[in-house]
């Protein structure tokens, strides 16, 4: 058990008094601003950067895992005890908890849902301890082929499976690539897309990118659509649970991690899928079915976890591939690279103290979490009050002063403006975020691994195929680039297979199918987004 | 980018005008990358059979033939959902006066940090913000912004050694 010896060690380097003092400092402020409505957990990490750059990148990791689960955990609260549900990964939670704390179970709510993170950021964080070796030995097996081919795959995936509409993701996948192309051409070093203005040379910093399209995005659009009446916040004591609540809490926390975890593993991005099939999950397992929809604990515990599991999961890919899977994810991986850290498949070998480290973090600040959340959700609650006029003006000021300060120019402003506003378009038409971000910080990665795929075969196109052998010094098909491919063309033709299956089916089954896809909208108002609907979309003539 | 008509953004029924302004800007920013792309040389060298070419013409490409999916799939009754949150109210025409008011106070912030210095341009950018967003504390709001300025100068540009700008108070903070 090498891999336990590494985590130990990683559990003495983040356990010093100094580096405990920067998670709990993390967790209180990711808490904080994760709370605040509007901020959602990619949101609060990304404008809470600055706060790092000072450190050294151990303790910066450390202090970013804080604010990480402090902006997760955050989140949950705020769509409980609000109303309106804010980031995807919290709608399902928002469905039942909310009803919950309307019912005056308000405590319970978040009792289960705090420990329930608890629980599943336990397992999920194990999960990727013993995941993130194991899968790094396979990724430092893959070659260029196999890369291009993977990365397509999450192009592919975190735009066609989420999300509404598949034009529209593609679109924004779009954007994200051209903005990816600004600057100088690793290989070559002509200058693409800069109009001769230096500061462009060097392309547009991914945290400029992420600040710009969240934070400054999100309160230009909020200023547009500004709610005069400020939404009722519903007043909660000190969380608690009895004996009854907890039984019937246990189970759903546990699948809720099994759904989770394995599905923030995988490229079909983030926490909406295995939240939602939690949900379904707890309703047809239920005691008492028809507590749901009248705030059914169940219903809060399982989605929770499946969220807080799928966080820990996304880590699985990210340390292990450098592959982002969710908006986290990808504003994480643009801190790693801000810190001078190079993503990839050899991370944790190069740098495996910090890897070790991180994940180590990782339960402190999970642990942290419980500690502090149980007793500060009343002041956590007030902090849902503040003033909006203070709340976005304040999200200004801190988006411009991080952007600022990634490089100390105001020229990362002016691009900060821009993106800003692109950020509000995309809402205001309806273009999910995720896709840029993902097309900005993969786009490059992608096109070096194609060219260099290219350049084994010597510029032939079976060399995003395969590669030579290297026993037999013959060119030799990737069985996993091509199985890659497969998936790829059929998550395109996705929809035309779900066609055709849905006229295959026997009669029962099809039932089922439009059962579950009714259920996916129990609130008319706030249609939760989902995986039967998003293949439909508006490709459907109405 | 285009910015949006003032038009309602959640009656579905009306069809979206201002969306074909998006089209229309996919459209130039392909054509902006083509011809970026035209001039770039593409010496293909052995290390480098593809070139810097070949994927700017695609992305370029890839916007121009979005930009007619997207035309054809809003005339076929597609409309954008407007992203929905905790302070956002759909039903509500957008409010560009209020958007353009920011846009202005940030604009002026970028002009006046390496003038002034992140003390006076970040305190003015909360307090037009704030102002901007509908609050009439001017006194509090001052109070606000001067603390919230001071306090990220002197605990990041000091404490943490993050690069903010004194500008004109240089000597005196």
């Amino acid at each position: 058990m090498g891999n336990l010896g590494f985590l130990l060690d990683g559990f003495a380097a983040a356990l010093t008094p100094m580096n405990l003092l920067l998670a709990l400092i993390g967790v209180i402020i990711g808490t904080a601003v994760g709370v605040l409505p509007g901020i959602g957990p990619a949101m609060t990490v990304a404008l809470l950067l600055p706060v790092t750059y000072g450190l050294e990148p151990t303790s910066a990791m450390i202090m970013l895992a804080g604010i990480f689960y402090g902006g997760m955990y955050g989140g949950s609260t705020t769509s409980i005890l609000l109303n309106t549900p804010g980031e995807s990964s919290s709608v399902v939670t928002a469905i039942e908890g909310n009803l919950m704390a309307k019912g005056g179970r308000a405590a319970q709510a978040l009792a289960t849902a705090a420990i329930g993170s608890f629980v599943a950021g336990l397992i999920g964080t194990f999960l990727l301890a013993l995941f993130a070796p194991v899968v790094t030995r396979f990724a430092i097996s893959l070659g260029a082929p196999e890369y291009f081919a993977i990365m397509l795959l999450a192009f592919i995936a975190v735009t066609a499976v989420l999300g509404t509409s598949r034009v529209r993701g593609f679109i924004s996948l779009a954007l994200g690539l051209t903005i990816g192309l600004i600057g100088l051409d690793g290989v070559s070093g002509q200058a693409r897309l800069t109009f001769g203005i230096p500061q462009l040379g060097d392309g547009i910093d991914v945290v400029v990118v992420a600040v710009g399209i969240f934070a400054l995005g999100e309160a230009l659009w909020v200023a547009a659509h500004l709610r005069r009446q400020v939404a009722d916040v519903i007043p909660v004591g000190r969380p608690w649970m009895g004996k009854q609540d907890f039984k019937r809490s246990w189970k759903p926390w546990l699948r809720g991690t099994a759904w989770g975890f394995p599905f923030g593993a995988i490229p079909a991005g983030g926490a909406e899928i295995p939240t939602f099939l939690s949900y379904i999950t707890e309703k047809r397992l239920a005691k008492h079915p028809e507590e749901f929809g009248h705030g059914a604990i169940e219903g809060v515990a399982g989605p929770e976890a499946a969220n807080n599991a799928s966080a820990a999961g996304t880590m699985v890919p990210m340390l292990s591939l450098g592959l982002p899977t969710n908006a986290t994810a990808a504003v994480l991986l643009a801190a790693l690279v801000s810190y001078g850290i190079q993503p990839g498949p050899l991370l944790l070998q190069r740098e495996g103290d910090l890897v070790w480290t991180l994940i180590a973090s990782l339960f402190i600040g999970n642990a942290l979490l419980l500690v502090l959340n149980l007793p500060l959700a009343p002041f956590w609650a007030k902090l849902l009050r503040i003033p909006r006029p203070y709340l976005y003006a304040g999200i200004l000021f801190f988006a411009s002063m991080g952007a600022y300060a990634v490089n100390g120019s105001s020229f990362d402003l002016i691009l900060l403006l821009a993106l800003g506003l692109v950020g509000f378009g995309m809402r205001r038409f309806g273009l999910p975020v995720l896709p840029l971000i993902i097309g900005v910080i993969l786009g490059p990665r992608v096109e070096l691994q194609g060219r260099r795929a290219l350049q084994l075969s010597s510029g032939e196109v079976k060399g995003l195929f395969g590669g030579i052998n290297q026993a037999t010094g013959r060119y030799q098909l990737s069985a996993l680039a091509i199985t890659v491919y497969v998936i790829i063309i059929l998550v395109l033709l996705w929809p035309l297979v779900f066609a055709l299956i849905r006229r295959l089916l026997p009669a029962r089954a099809r039932e089922v199918v439009e059962e579950i896809s009714h259920e996916a909208h129990p609130d008319a108002d706030e249609p939760p987004q989902l995986p039967a609907d998003s293949v439909t979309g508006e490709e459907t003539p109405r | 980018v285009s910015l949006p008509a003032t038009a309602p953004a959640n009656d579905r029924r009306v069809r979206d005008r201002a969306e074909f302004g998006v089209s229309a800007f996919l459209v130039a920013a392909g054509v902006v990358i083509l011809i970026d792309a035209a001039r770039l040389s593409n010496n293909r060298t052995g290390v480098d059979p593809l070139g810097p070419k070949p994927v700017p013409l695609f992305v370029g490409g890839f916007l121009i033939v979005l930009a007619i999916a997207l035309t054809i799939a809003v005339l076929r009754g597609s409309t954008g959902e407007a992203e929905a949150g905790e302070d956002i109210d759909l039903s509500s025409r957008v409010d560009i006066k209020t958007v353009l008011a920011l846009v202005g106070v940030f604009a002026a912030n970028i002009v006046l940090i390496d003038l002034l210095g992140w003390v006076i341009s970040g305190a003015l950018l909360f307090y037009g913000s704030a102002i901007a967003l509908g609050s009439r504390h001017f006194i509090r709001d001052l109070v606000i912004a001067a603390l919230l300025s001071l306090g990220t100068f002197y605990g990041f540009a000091i404490g943490l050694g993050i690069p903010l700008p004194a500008g004109i108070l240089q000597g005196i903070l």
